[in-house]
């Protein structure tokens, strides 16, 4: 672990040193450390790149980190990660990479998340994607999510510039009683792209799902966000796809919502454009000048 | 000293694209330590008034004065930071920032709930249920319009102009609003408004009808309010 390994690993944990508790650290394509507790098992897959997670029944209070960090161009990591969470948990799951790629060659990080949500259990998964140095940053993170009833879902993305390629694919399954949150927080700056795909299917009695997503393009940045949300009982689904665009970004909101039963009520709300010059003049009247004012608003939208 | 010089204010009439003066010719001098209420029927131009002294409008013809310097090409932050005040008509949701955030803003330190209080009591609000709020659709209309008139205070300064404050904050007593401008006494405050009670904390009136405008002490146009043909369409 060097400086540029610490850099990273701050910016997406937050942690300084290696993280107490169960974790698995993954550098340029292997598994450099890993610990598993009595309560959290962390064991390696024997067929393909990636590991199992296999948190025990009734865990409460305790939380996992599982960053990635390439720190070379030219890196093609495929890896599969599966999480299975036993009965009545309430567990922490960070995740995410961090591309340092100081050479022309992009370097590439495809992470195949498989959540296996047992009966009332509750999980925070907070997932970060950053990017550095000049070579290309792709990240093409995937997440199931399998939800048996009465289990809560709470999915923090967050991918706040540096990555060049993004294509985010999000599938949902819930079953009765559950709920399931997704923030997405977006910002593509220079030529970069950023493609979001939501596909939940509601099948369980008083299920909800809220999806918020905030993206901020800027320069000849472009997004694309699809959403696709099915009803098949009584249920309850929310998406808020809002978002801000600069110079000569591009932005793309597809909303579909499936309603299969007459006692779902599923809705869709997207707002795409630039900074309301109402709020800049607000700004401005508190003494800010117009740029202060731009830069705050879009740190408050992605805050 | 605020002062309005023969300032015209055009703007282009889509409808049979024709120009139409919205302030004609204006020469006002704002006196200090003052309320001066501004008044007049819808569209005779009293939130442009506002909205040219703080500088999101720029005169047709004519300049703007503060404290004798020509302020008139200054945008809304110079006029902001010279210490010109404005609690907005229709205040404007941010989502993603807090009640805090803008606070700090306004009064450049960073408010803990002590602090916040000293502004949100004022307008009837809890410090330590709002300072974490976002200021966005969650707040009804007059608990924002409550947080713009806090930010102003925050904010403090040497001319307040206050459009419509007591627009959207029906639930909440008129006196303690009564008391802000009251707290302000020596500053040059100026207040859009239509509300007779709000006339009445007035030094002075500043009458506009569409063609024409009249400022005085109270008295001698509040009198005329009661009168003149143009406050029959007012409802005066």
């Amino acid at each position: 672990m060097d400086s540029v390994d610490d850099k990273l690993l701050y910016n997406l944990t937050n942690l300084h040193s290696i993280p107490q508790g169960s974790y698995s650290i993954r550098k340029n394509g292997e598994c450099i450390s890993k610990n598993s507790t009595k309560d959290i098992e962390i064991i390696s897959k024997k067929d393909k790149s990636g590991i199992d997670i296999v948190v025990k029944k009734g865990t409460k209070n305790k939380s996992v980190h599982i960053p990635v960090i390439i720190t070379v161009g030219g890196l093609n990591d495929l890896v599969y990660n599966d999480f299975y969470i036993e009965e009545d948990c309430d567990v922490l799951i960070v995740a995410g990479c961090g591309i340092h790629n100081p050479v022309k060659d992009d370097s590439r990080h495809d992470g195949i998340h498989t959540f296996h949500l047992s009966s009332n259990c509750k999980v925070k998964y907070v997932e970060k994607h950053l990017g550095e140095g000049k070579g290309g940053k792709i990240l093409n993170p995937t997440t199931n999510i399998i939800m048996e009833s009465g289990s809560c879902f709470e999915m923090e993305t967050i991918q706040i510039g540096g990555v060049t390629f993004s294509k985010r694919q999000t599938d949902a399954i819930l079953k009765d009683r559950t709920k399931l949150i997704i923030k997405e927080k977006i910002l593509t700056t220079g030529t970069d792209f950023a493609e979001t795909n939501f596909n939940v299917v509601l099948e369980g009695e008083n299920s909800n799902v809220q999806v918020i997503s905030r993206g901020v393009a800027k320069e000849n940045s472009s997004q694309i966000f699809n959403s696709n949300v099915v009803g098949k009982n009584v249920c309850f689904g929310h998406i808020e796809c809002d978002g801000i665009i600069l110079d000569n970004a591009k932005m793309i909101s597809i909303p579909k919502i499936d309603v299969q039963c007459k006692d779902a009520s599923l809705i869709h709300e997207a707002a795409i454009g630039k900074i309301a010059g109402e709020q800049i003049i607000k700004l401005m009247s508190l003494g800010l000048t117009r740029e202060e004012s731009e830069n705050l608003i879009i740190k408050g939208y992605l805050s | 000293m605020l002062e309005v010089k023969n300032v015209d204010f055009v703007v282009n009439d889509e409808n049979n694209e024709t120009e139409k003066a919205v302030i004609k010719n204006m020469t006002i001098s704002f006196p200090e330590n003052k309320i001066t209420v501004i008044t007049g029927q819808n569209g005779s131009g009293k939130s442009t008034l506002i909205k040219l002294i703080m500088g999101l409008y720029k005169p047709t013809k004519g300049k703007i004065f503060y404290n004798g310097n020509d302020i008139t090409n200054l945008n809304i932050t110079q006029r902001a930071n010279l210490g010109i005040t404005t609690a907005f008509q229709q205040p404007i949701r941010f989502k993603g920032l807090t009640v805090k955030n803008l606070l700090d803003i306004a009064s450049e330190k960073s408010n803990k709930i002590s602090d916040a209080c000293e502004y949100l009591s004022k307008v009837g609000l809890c410090a330590k249920n709002y300072i974490n709020r976002e200021v966005d659709s969650t707040l009804s209309g007059g608990e924002l319009k409550r947080i713009e008139l806090a930010l102003s205070l925050a904010k403090g300064g040497d001319v307040f102009l206050f459009d419509e404050p007591e627009a959207g904050i029906d639930l909440w007593s008129f006196d303690s609003l009564i008391d802000i401008f009251k707290s302000l006494k020596d500053k040059t405050v100026i207040i859009v408004s239509h509300q007779d009670k709000i006339l009445k904390q007035a030094d002075y009136i500043l009458l506009l009808d569409e063609d024409d405008y009249k400022m005085g002490e109270r008295e001698e146009i509040y009198k005329t309010l009661k009168t003149e043909p143009v406050c029959k369409r007012l409802g005066g």
